[in-house]
């Protein structure tokens, strides 16, 4: 066998790692604008699958023009914050900081039957990854109107479930408030009381992400209340 | 170290059997008993076990060639590390076009392309075929070991989700055939991890039967 020097193993490993690395920061530079595009339309797909709009990735600009009627973020004490555009908070970000600082995301959205509803983005920990999502109201802001939830890494089949319409489905009509107090939504192990206006059931299986998307949804929903209670009818 | 003359034509016999034999009686999973890892984690539903099968395709074909290009250049003492740069190196690249042109998809692989690097059939086929052979050889024997690979991967899935969840590529099967109104219900059992494991020893042992070469004689 050919024998290396010490010399030529530190030369070859330098340049290998030279192309590697030129290789990788070119792609990456190259596929950056479209992935970031990608990204964007993903969101706005989501925002428009919370108010129940199903669009395909080449339609979403369009549709997202005709529904998202407006768009603005509020403080902690549900005053409006100028400056800021929603569409580039990040909720993750966002958590980290003291609530005085945070700012919450709205979205404002006028449907087929000429009815506002008010969107806002949820964002929490599941069991192996994050959970997010988008919630739309009726116009009474007290109760769902639909939503839309997804995941990076929970259990397929399991946990994962929660990205199905048929999970989905089971939000619409449900009250966060009842009466003026915010109560969430329960997901409910074993299965909720098909009259219960405040619970949906939880995923056989899948019981730590339930748990985790029923926090999400309160912990995201809490910072909205006074906003919801100023502008209800 | 090749064996393969200059002249050879591209699809000589020797070269299909490079192509065929992972396949069948030299297959990666249910004979080599190696990538398990990956094949209990992706399938759970068809259709990203095929995206995934198509990308350790892609990444181990292109890498074998790499790794084959470069066998008399590579120190032997640093070659493991070579090997890791270029699955690497593909790893991310697959990834990242996925994000691009195949965002859908990308987005239900998730970890599971990044996790094609830890793929022992990969690493294997550099260290034992691709360091010693030409690259076309390299190539079509990366071909056929990710399809060995991905074959088995489609037909474990294809189980998994057709008796875990009622539906193939998605698609309710169960359901329109109206199975569940008489009383059916889907076997969640399979969707979790040990199934895929039971699967694949069923394949594992419907293989040795019918290829009783294969079975070990002690």
């Amino acid at each position: 066998m050919r024998q290396f020097s010490n010399r030529y193993i530190f030369m070859f490993a330098t340049v290998m790692v030279a192309i590697v690395a030129l290789v990788l920061s070119s792609a990456a530079l190259l596929l950056q604008p479209r992935q970031e595009r990608n990204a964007e339309i993903e969101k706005k797909r989501n925002i428009l699958a919370s108010v129940g709009v199903e669009t395909i990735s080449t339609d979403t600009e369009e549709l997202y023009a005709k529904y998202i009627t407006g768009s603005f973020v509020i403080n902690y004490k549900a005053e409006k914050v100028d400056g800021i555009d929603p569409f580039e908070v990040e909720v993750k970000k966002e958590q980290r900081k003291p609530i005085e600082e945070q700012v919450f995301p709205v979205f404002m959205a006028t449907l087929d039957n000429g009815k506002n509803s008010v969107i806002m983005p949820l964002e929490g920990k599941g069991l192996w990854g994050p959970l997010y999502g988008y919630i739309s109201l009726n116009d009474d802001n007290r109760s769902i109107y639909g939503v839309t939830f997804d995941h990076k890494a929970e259990t397929p089949g399991l946990g994962a479930e929660i990205n199905t319409s048929w999970f989905e489905d089971m939000f619409a009509n449900k009250f966060l408030f009842d009466g003026d107090e915010f109560v969430g939504i329960l997901v409910q192990k074993g299965g909720a009381d098909p009259g219960d206006i405040h619970a949906v059931d939880a995923i056989s299986g899948g019981t730590i992400t339930s748990k985790a998307l029923e926090k999400m949804v309160y912990d995201c929903m809490i910072n909205y209340v006074e906003y919801l209670k100023n502008n209800s009818k | 170290m090749s064996n393969l003359s200059e002249r050879e034509p591209l699809f000589s016999s020797k070269n299909m059997k490079l192509l065929t034999s992972p396949l069948g009686e030299n297959n990666p999973i249910t004979v080599q008993v190696l990538g398990i890892c990956s094949a209990l984690a992706v399938t759970v539903k068809l259709q990203p076990a095929f995206v995934m099968a198509i990308s350790v395709v892609v990444v181990l074909a292109v890498s074998n060639v790499i790794v084959s290009l470069f066998r008399n250049l590579v120190p032997p003492r640093i070659r493991i590390i070579f090997q890791l740069v270029v699955i690497a190196m593909m790893v991310i690249l697959v990834d990242q076009v996925l994000k691009a042109y195949a965002f859908e998809i990308s987005k239900q692989l998730s970890v599971f392309v990044g996790l094609i690097i830890t793929n022992c059939i990969i690493m294997g086929r550099l260290e034992a075929f691709a360091l010693a052979n030409k690259p076309w050889a390299a190539f079509l024997d990366g071909v056929g070991n990710a399809a060995g690979y991905g074959l088995i991967l489609v037909i474990v899935a294809f189980f998994r989700e057709f008796l875990g969840s009622g539906t193939v590529f998605g698609y309710p099967v169960m359901e329109k055939i109206g199975i569940y109104s008489i009383g059916y219900e889907d076997n969640g059992f399979m969707i979790l991890p040990p199934m895929a494991l039971i699967t694949i020893g069923i394949i594992i042992w419907i293989h040795r039967s019918r290829n009783k070469d294969l079975v070990e004689k002690n």
